[in-house]
């Protein structure tokens, strides 16, 4: 009994000694995750699996198996709804008034994966699964969070976490705060990340009204956006589109209409809607000539 | 019958007196409450993903109590020579398997009311959403599953030398069922003769386990089917579980008793 009270001291002894020392070894003082911890770099293998699970959560279970023959749903619109949000809210002069209907059957289409069942197992099997296409409304979206937590604790390069978790805090639960300091985290993680960076911007812009540190924000994501993806075969062009608009309306808003111009400009080269940038670019010109005309 | 009862007694005894439910039971109980005091971007209202996770421990949690248990029944009487004097009460070989089974069976119902209380005071408190007839449903068939796992290992026991054998095997036969069973006649679709007709005969012979597995209903707020529905799956697992007693009865039957 005394032999193992000694060695219970000699080991805690050790322990308190040693600790610090520790800390400094390798990278270890950084790795202050305890799935980093734990899991090394072979955490990152199911950072994917939590982001999937975040979507099955936002369908409420009702979600194809590897096996199911219809492909997963290419863009869900737990991802896909922030795009969409961004269209309808910020292109006011949007002609295509029912493409978010449109998307939706799309979406539809895609999600009826279950087949007519071909046997009794399969057909009283049913009974005992979720068959019902639904998605989280009424703040229930808060429920897709902590897969969300999850997958980026698990994987901090991937930055569409960041982003989607980030539009749902701030538009659909009114955490602006907390968006902002997750998509400041992401950031941390990945300080090269255009998108984070147009996330970050819009929360300034959108939420908070600080233009001016949305304006550096954007055009700091523009900067970026250049580096990475100018010299790229494919580079993510709808994207940039979707920078330099918003940050033509800033521009617009703040009576820089020269500067508002020219990322029009820039923004109709990708705009799925080129017409309403041009009628827009057209309005600001005549503008831009008014003020320049002395009354 | 008081034979029965008297051996599912010691099988009862047993349970509480080993100390694998309690391990569990407290795991489970302090990874729940600990991923209940994590902090999600300040929202306290979160709540399925700790639903979720508490029904994930519990059905690992039940199928290793339910699976061990039933497992070393009859090869632990051997091996102690406890089976001689047993038959010789006597005591038939029938009433030996049907009495373990019970046994069995009833502790697993009983570790799972426990597992179950815990889990609806945690989702109910945290939710303020007492959803118990769907928490009623999901132990009853929770119940009746592990019943036909317990006549399976049982089965198992007889059949296979030895119980650690019997244990891998009858998990890997049941963890492939819940993950699997339900796509296999699909899979058999995609694939030539013979792999295609000896699928087909595993996805219709096998019993399917994964009916039981409604645990997505409850995480997800969702209406679980009708109580004639789970009737239906309680008859149908009912007569897996007389199956593999009788396939059980009739090895053991033969079987010499010596190790």
């Amino acid at each position: 009994m005394l032999r193992l009270v000694l060695l219970a001291v000699v080991c805690f002894s050790l322990a308190t000694l040693l600790e610090p020392r520790a800390m400094t070894w390798g990278n270890r003082r950084q790795a202050d995750g305890v799935l980093k911890i734990v899991f090394g770099e072979g955490r990152r293998l199911f950072a994917n699996h939590f982001f999937v699970q975040a979507d099955v959560s936002f369908h409420s279970g009702y979600y194809p198996s590897i096996f199911d023959q219809a492909k997963r749903p290419k863009e869900s619109p737990m991802v896909s709804d922030r795009n969409e949000h961004d269209e309808h809210d910020h292109d006011s002069h949007h002609p295509d008034a029912d493409t978010h209907g449109h998307d939706e059957s799309a979406h539809e289409r895609e999600m009826a994966f279950l087949q007519a069942p071909k046997d009794w197992i399969e057909r009283f099997g049913r009974h005992f699964i979720i068959t019902e296409h639904t998605h989280l409304s009424g703040g229930k979206e808060r429920e897709i969070l902590p897969w969300l937590r999850l997958s980026a604790e698990l994987d901090p390069q991937q930055v569409e976490t960041y982003t989607v978790a980030a539009y749902w805090l701030r538009l659909r639960l009114g955490k602006v705060k907390e968006a902002e300091e997750f998509l400041r985290e992401g950031l941390r993680n990945n300080p090269n990340s255009y998108q984070i960076l147009f996330e970050l911007g819009r929360a300034y812009y959108e939420s908070d009204h600080d233009v001016g540190r949305a304006r550096n924000v954007w055009e700091l994501a523009l900067r970026k956006w250049k580096e990475q993806e100018s010299s790229k075969k494919d580079p993510d062009l709808s994207l940039r589109a979707r920078i330099a608009e918003n940050l033509a309306r800033l521009e617009e808003q703040e009576g820089n209409f020269d500067r508002a111009i020219g990322l029009l400009e820039l923004a109709k080269k990708a705009s799925p809607h080129p017409a309403n940038l041009e009628a827009r670019i057209a309005e600001l010109r005549a503008r831009l000539a008014s003020r320049a005309t002395p009354k | 019958m008081n034979n029965v009862i008297a051996l599912a007694g010691v099988v009862i005894k047993e349970l509480y007196r080993r100390k694998d439910f309690y391990v569990l039971f407290v795991l489970t109980a302090l990874i729940t409450l600990l991923l209940g005091s994590v902090n999600f971007f300040n929202d306290p209202k979160i709540v399925r993903y700790l639903k979720d996770i508490c029904l994930l421990l519990i059905w690992i949690s039940s199928l290793v109590i339910a699976i061990t248990t039933a497992a070393r029944q009859i090869p632990a009487e051997r091996e102690n020579r406890t089976i001689f004097p047993l038959l010789a009460k006597p005591v038939t070989r029938g009433q030996v398997i049907v009495g373990k089974f019970t046994g069995c069976w009833l502790a697993c119902g009983f570790t799972l009311l426990v597992f179950y209380v815990f889990f609806t005071v945690v989702s109910g408190t945290r939710e303020q959403n007492w959803n118990l007839e769907g928490i009623l449903k999901m132990v009853w068939l929770h119940w009746v599953m592990l019943g036909i796992v317990v006549a399976m290992v049982l089965c198992g026991s007889i059949v296979f030398s030895a119980p650690s054998a019997n244990i891998t095997i009858c998990f890997i036969v049941v963890v492939g069922i819940l993950g699997l069973g339900r796509y296999l006649h699909r899979v058999a679709l995609q694939q030539g003769e013979p792999v295609d007709t000896v699928l087909s005969v595993i996805y219709f012979a096998i019993p399917h386990l994964e009916w039981y597995d409604v645990r997505d209903f409850l995480v997800y707020d969702q209406h679980l089917a009708p109580w004639v529905d789970c009737g239906l799956a309680t008859l149908y697992g009912a007569a897996y579980m007389v199956f593999f007693m009788c396939v059980a009865w009739v090895v053991f039957r033969r079987k010499t008793l010596t190790v």
